[in-house]
């Protein structure tokens, strides 16, 4: 297995330079900050294939890449010359406008990108997407099977199925949730809220506006959840949950796309657990027909203060990192991709389901990152029956709004 | 030594002192009485991979043109130091208007996020404290009447606690309060309850979370506690002896009062430590039932948008709050020092 898995990597780093070498003739500092999974890991590589002793290429790859990204890009000349994140993450980025319209680079080097992964905010391109990635539902074919019930198509029947399964003493606890207290906890919320048909805000103004029926009705629902989840659930985020269906714990449970891979191989798990962990698609809520989850991409932009050859350097060798070439049979299930020659596997019909389900996207407002910290923080309480809904609402609208007001959107 | 050579002798520290401490602090100071600029909002179309929509964003021309006027930002004086996310006047005002009684009071007034981590860090901090000096205490007799040769090794497996990364040593003792773990499942077996969860449940959590607490600080009050222990006089221990005090006896009148000052050190140290209580709560993802200052500071700094006047004025009543905690200490070294 680890000799395969060996000479595999050594073919494949082999290939990489026959492959990627199409970066024309280049030259400066391209420097990646970025998040960690295997996918952005394939990006990385993909950009340093077009190194030359001309050009340099590094990455810092990290799950802490939120922490230090916008401080890496606002020195002068910036840090990295390219920052990759997601529809929530940029935010950030633009807030402190810190990275480049693409327009000028798409137009000289970028012909051949496809329109509809260009991000574009007020008629400028901002960052160029790659991949996307949903939560939607996995769940255990063969415990659904055993109970004689059809996968879920919405959080009722999941419910419904969760009841049976516990009470046939099959498992004890069958619904897993990333629900851990913060930033998975406050993600839920968005999802089920925007299943509920929920608007966070008040039209075209940044005051808060979630205490109302549907609020309360995605909270009541999310503690319905959670009487089937292990009690610890307030401590658990993906990584837990993915591991209590890889321990054969859980039967159902709201999963991302991006982590469907890990819970599908035959690493950490029983045979009889894996091969039964199939996906289904995004599940509506409440008799809502947008479904309860939403949708993400992942690009690249280029900093504001690169200078313009390194602008160049950087666009030119992110362009390469997710162009066709970087898709071969080791890659082609990481992520869903969104490039050309890409042909999705089982593990990613979930995220494909959730696209073609009319999913939202994650909202991509300045001020979102404010009412997602407010939701992880407040919403606890009243899971765990110290407060009533109403008042967790409440708790969340007023923390938003004294943030809000520290930071200059509302007055 | 003269005034004026321990002057010329700390001078150069004090130099860093300033640099490195008192300036970042007066940086933080003037952090949290400033708030952010007017940020102007526009609509704009935003299109992507899923489609288009209209969306708020911000009017990077018009905002920066505040911010060239006001780089600080706005002066806010202490309103962020009155607002709900820290000392909430107005909040609890209302709640003291509004309450029926006593407890009432409390549950509204623990709704509110820094009393909710007050209320977690002075618990934690005047239980931790005097049980660390216990154990610190106990520990070190212990070993100062072992045998000399099994002294080393003792004293070796008693410092681990301190030596082993908090991170790391919290992490350990998390899995293994887990409902599955050893010592979650000895629980649940010793409580005949199968649904026993520690991490579910409040004061369990704060009760875990203490327990590493002492088990991580307890070495250093021992350490600190052995040294003193070598320093002790012989001869008044010998003449107590013969005088026929037993061995109680002459921990409570010899050594208890040698060690006194040590135990003032000690007690300053880990008031200081606890009132930082921070890393327990983030490798047991405590966050649901416990919070502290410390904790509020990162999670303003960690969030997508980073809340800058927030956290320092979380900061300054950090160090407010541990300037209260040292008073009577800090009196007491001045009187001494006056007394001279």
């Amino acid at each position: 297995m680890l000799l395969r898995k060996m000479t595999l990597a050594v073919s494949l780093a082999l290939s990489a330079n026959v492959v990627f070498a199409n970066c024309g003739d280049i030259a400066g500092k391209v420097s990646i900050v970025g998040n960690e999974f295997p996918a952005i890991h394939t990006v990385a590589k993909g950009a340093a294939a077009c190194a030359t002793d001309k050009l340099t290429v590094t990455s810092n790859l990290t799950a802490d890449h939120q922490k230090i990204n916008l401080a890496g890009l606002q020195g002068d000349p910036a840090e990295y010359t390219t920052a990759i994140i997601a529809n929530s993450s940029i935010i950030a980025l633009m807030n402190d406008d810190v990275i480049r319209p693409l327009d000028d680079l798409i137009a000289a080097h970028g012909a051949d990108i496809p329109k509809s992964n260009l991000i574009t905010i007020d008629g400028k391109v901002m960052a160029v997407a790659f991949m996307a990635n949903a939560q939607h539902l996995a769940y255990r074919k063969d415990v659904l099977a055993e109970i004689g019930v059809e996968p879920p198509k919405t959080y009722e029947e999941l419910l419904a199925a969760a009841e049976m399964i516990r009470e046939k003493g099959i498992m004890e606890n069958p619904v897993g949730g990333a629900y851990k207290s913060g930033w998975n906890l406050a993600q839920e919320f968005v999802n089920m809220y925007i299943g509920h048909g929920g608007e966070f805000y008040k039209p075209g103004t940044a005051e808060v506006a979630i205490n109302n029926p549907q609020g309360v009705a995605t909270l009541e629902m999310m503690k319905a959840l959670t009487e089937y989840m292990n009690p610890d659930y307030l401590t658990h985020d993906s990584n837990a949950t993915g591991a209590e269906m890889e321990a054969g714990n859980t039967a159902l449970m709201n999963m991302w796309g991006s982590r469907i891979g890990a819970l599908m191989d035959d690493e950490g798990a029983e045979e009889a657990v894996y091969s039964n962990i199939v996906v289904g698609g995004p599940m509506t809520v409440g008799g809502g027909t947008t479904p309860a989850t939403t949708l993400w991409w992942d690009g690249w932009t280029v900093a504001k203060n690169a200078s313009d050859e390194d602008a160049v350097a950087t666009f030119v060798a992110m362009k390469n990192g997710t162009s066709p070439g970087i898709l071969n049979d080791e890659t082609m299930g990481e992520a869903v991709w969104m490039i050309e020659g890409y042909t999705p596997a089982p593990v990613n019909d979930g995220v494909f389901a959730s696209i073609k389900a009319g999913s939202k996207p994650y909202p991509m407002l300045p001020f979102q990152g404010l009412l997602h910290t407010a939701l992880g923080d407040n919403l606890s309480d009243f899971l765990q029956g110290k407060e009533s809904a109403e008042q967790a609402l409440a708790d969340t609208e007023a923390a938003y709004t004294t943030a809000a007001k520290e930071k200059g959107f509302l007055n | 030594m003269k005034h004026k050579t321990f002057f010329w002798f700390v001078l150069p520290s004090s130099l860093a002192m300033l640099l490195f401490i008192f300036f970042p602090i007066l940086s933080v100071l003037i952090q949290s009485v400033h708030v952010d600029t007017e940020q102007v909002i526009k609509e704009v179309k935003n299109c992507g991979p899923f489609g288009c929509e209209t969306i708020t964003s911000i009017d990077q021309e018009a905002t920066q043109a505040l911010e060239r006027e006001n780089p600080l930002g706005r002066f806010a004086g202490l309103t962020t130091y009155l607002d709900r996310r820290h000392l909430a006047v107005d909040e609890v005002h209302a709640a003291w208007g509004s309450t029926t009684g006593v407890g009432d009071f409390f549950n509204q007034l623990v709704n509110l996020p820094f009393y909710k981590a007050m209320s977690f860090t002075l618990a934690y901090t005047f239980i931790v404290t005097p049980l660390v000096i216990i154990f610190g205490f106990i520990i070190a007799v212990a070993v100062n009447g072992a045998v000399k040769w099994v002294r080393g090794p003792l004293i070796f497996f008693s410092l681990l606690p301190m030596l082993v990364t908090p991170l790391v040593g919290a992490l350990t003792l998390f899995w293994m309060v887990d409902a599955r773990g050893i010592v979650g499942n000895a629980l649940q077996y010793l409580a005949s309850d199968p649904n026993l969860s520690v991490k579910a449940s409040t004061p369990l959590t704060w009760v875990m979370l203490m327990v590493y607490g002492v088990w991580h600080s307890a070495p250093f009050a021992f350490i600190v506690y052995y040294a003193g222990l070598q320093s002790v006089n012989k001869d008044t221990l010998e003449s107590a002896m013969i005088d026929g005090a037993s061995r109680w006896e002459q921990i409570r009148y010899v050594i208890i009062p040698h060690l006194l000052p040590l135990t003032t050190f000690i007690a300053l140290m880990q008031l200081m430590d606890n009132f930082r209580v921070f890393e327990p709560i983030v490798s047991f993802s405590a966050e649901a039932h416990a919070t502290s200052l410390s904790w509020a500071i990162y999670n303003d700094l960690g969030g997508e948008t980073r809340q800058l006047s927030s956290a320092a004025a979380t900061s300054v009543l950090t160090i407010l709050g541990i300037s209260i905690l040292l008073l009577p200490v800090l009196v007491r070294t001045w009187r001494d020092f006056t007394h001279k």
